[in-house]
């Protein structure tokens, strides 16, 4: 490697390196050994780490980069695995495959940061194939930092197995910076005694398009699932959310719980799907969609804020 | 002594019902007010018309804060000026921490100290170690939450604060720590608009004023306006008449 081509290449680290924490991550982790990581910059992989009881594979294609973790039999990860996905320029494609294993018995938390920070036109797609083994454990957060341009598109797609007695969190967050367009599309197949809970929470500004789908069936006895959705919208911002829990299995008992609120001219529409051909199993749902509360507006803005930070302070603490 | 406030015949209607018939009254600089009446005297009402928020806009009439006519301002631009209002029933903030929220009325958490918000929540009898990383949320007891809005009213250090009810929900053993909180907010340089059911907090104000329908119907020591208001008006018909003498 020329000299020439190693400073870019420095340049691009430290350039993710704030992105990264632009997007409210600790750089720190990602210089640390004793912690597994995983620096994505486009379709190039600027830094890997991977520690005892992490297996990490990754293969760089002409769009993106394909990506296998395997968390070993038993291993129980005591810090997070970091992961940052993003691009730096104004435009540009990045398509990660992720095929995730948590073996038999293995516990991990993945915090990943997904950062696009002068995003103009950007594709960001995602194509995630999970499986937690008999009694793992997979807690995955996922945090999006946008620019301000709105030229992005979100891909985001899972499915996601859990064996009996596994558990399996996850927690999506993109509220700093414009959605542009998100098309979250998850899917989960859980088994007997597992437990699941998916938690989403977006800020739709300008003309943010917001899609989210989730699907949980609850295919084995004792399930349960929690799916919690918590969006914001304002301006002509839009957004449609599917949440679809089926109950299959006896004593499998699931919950969707979907909260927004809108202003200005934004459309939110929320669509809660509970199916259950069990009659042991049972599924609930509850949806609101509102204003942001008048009280809530004039106390902050009895304090000095302004009208659009006082919103701002209300629909975070939501978000929050 | 000097004037803050001046209501010259201030009426409010809202939904075609008289709210305010032509409100006249004077605060000084410096004045702990308290304001009294009967149940739908008007006294929030009058608070909400002061403050500027939706649907309290004046039919007729001024508000003049030092002076100026305030009457078209926003609630921003009051409270920009110094005037801020603690709700009867104060909302709730679900995700925002009790220490940001006393932050907001300061200007943000780079004008406050952790010291002086520790402190505010103190005067209204609350152990900061306990409440500060706190929800103003749900999780928060009726009286707690009324504390915290006392203590936000506190940093926010106003120059005139309308205090609606604030011991309404508070434990008949912490009304002398209301009262002087009250003072506290007048040592800090600010005038008190003070509505109250209590004669003890009646009683630790400079002056009063009573309420009824919509109108102040007379000003003066606080002694002689509760005990004018106490013996010779009798509520009739959610209505108040004047006793024969
Ligand atoms: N939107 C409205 N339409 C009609 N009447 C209203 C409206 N809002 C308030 N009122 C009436 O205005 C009157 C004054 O109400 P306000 O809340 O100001 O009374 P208050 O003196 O604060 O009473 P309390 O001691 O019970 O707090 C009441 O009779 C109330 O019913
Ligand atoms: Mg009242």
């Amino acid at each position: 490697m020329t000299v020439k081509t190693l400073k870019v290449l420095s340049e691009e680290v430290e350039d993710m390196g704030l992105a990264y924490a632009a997007a409210g991550g600790n750089t720190a982790v990602l210089h640390d050994h004793g912690v597994s990581s995983l620096v994505i910059s486009g379709s190039k992989v600027l830094s890997a780490n991977q520690t005892e009881g992490v297996e990490l594979e990754k293969e760089e294609t002409e769009t993106g980069v394909n990506i296998k973790m395997t968390i070993k039999k038993g291993y129980r990860i005591p810090d997070p695995v970091h992961l940052c996905f993003g691009l730096i320029p104004e435009d540009g494609v990045q398509e990660i495959n992720m095929d995730f294993i948590a073996e038999e018995g293995s516990a991990v938390e993945l915090v990943a940061h997904c950062t696009f920070p002068n995003a103009v036109k950007i594709v960001h797609k995602m194509d995630a194939k999970m499986l937690i083994g008999k009694n793992a454990s997979l807690k995955y957060t996922e945090t999006h930092f946008h620019g301000p341009h709105g030229g992005i598109r979100v891909l985001p797609k899972a499915h996601i197995k859990i064996e009996e007695g596994g558990r399996y969190f996850s927690n999506f967050t993109l509220i700093e910076g414009r959605v542009g367009l998100l098309d979250f599309d998850y899917d989960v197949d859980a088994g007997k005694d597992s437990i699941c809970e998916m938690v989403t929470k977006v800020y739709g500004k300008a003309d943010d398009l917001i899609k989210v789908k989730e699907k949980i069936s609850l295919n084995g006895e004792n399930a349960r699932s929690v799916i919690k959705s918590r969006l914001a919208l304002t301006e002509n911002a839009v957004s449609e959310f599917i949440g679809i829990t089926e109950g299959h299995a006896p004593h499998a008992r699931g919950h969707v719980d979907c909260m927004e609120v809108i202003q200005d001219n934004a459309k939110a529409e929320a669509i809660p799907i509970v199916r259950v051909d069990n009659p042991l199993a049972k599924v609930t749902h509850e949806a609101a969609i509102g204003c942001v509360d008048k009280k809530e507006v004039e106390t902050l803005m009895a304090r000095g804020l302004d009208e659009d930070a006082a919103v701002d302070v209300i629909v975070k603490g939501m978000l929050a | 002594m000097a004037v803050i406030l001046t209501l010259k015949n201030l009426t409010l209607n809202r939904d075609g019902k008289k709210i305010l018939v032509g409100v006249n009254l004077e605060i000084g600089d410096g004045e702990i007010h308290s304001i009294i009446g009967s149940n739908g005297a008007g006294k929030s009402s009058l608070a909400y018309t002061l403050m500027g928020l939706q649907g309290y806009e004046p039919e007729e009439g001024s508000i003049l804060f030092n002076g100026e006519d305030i009457a078209k301002l926003s609630i921003t631009e009051r409270a920009k000026k110094g005037i801020t209002l603690a709700w009867q029933e104060p909302a709730r903030f679900e995700g925002l921490k009790v220490r940001d929220y006393l932050a907001i009325g300061a200007g943000g958490n780079g004008n406050i100290t952790e010291e002086e918000i520790r402190s505010a929540l103190r005067k209204v009898d609350l152990k900061p170690e306990k409440y500060i990383d706190r929800e103003v949320g749900e999780a928060l007891s009726g009286g707690e939450r009324k504390r915290i809005e006392l203590a936000s009213i506190l940093t926010m250090k106003p120059k005139l604060a309308i205090l609606d009810e604030p011991d309404s929900g508070i434990d008949v053993v912490s009304l002398k720590e209301i009262v002087s909180l009250i003072q506290a907010l007048k040592e800090n340089g600010a005038s008190v608009l003070v509505i109250t059911h209590r004669k003890e907090i009646a009683e630790a104000s400079d002056r009063a004023s009573l309420m009824c329908e919509g109108a102040v119907l007379r000003s003066g020591d606080p002694e002689e306006i509760s005990h004018f208001f106490i013996n010779r008006c009798i509520p009739c018909d959610n209505r108040l008449y004047l006793q024969e003498d």
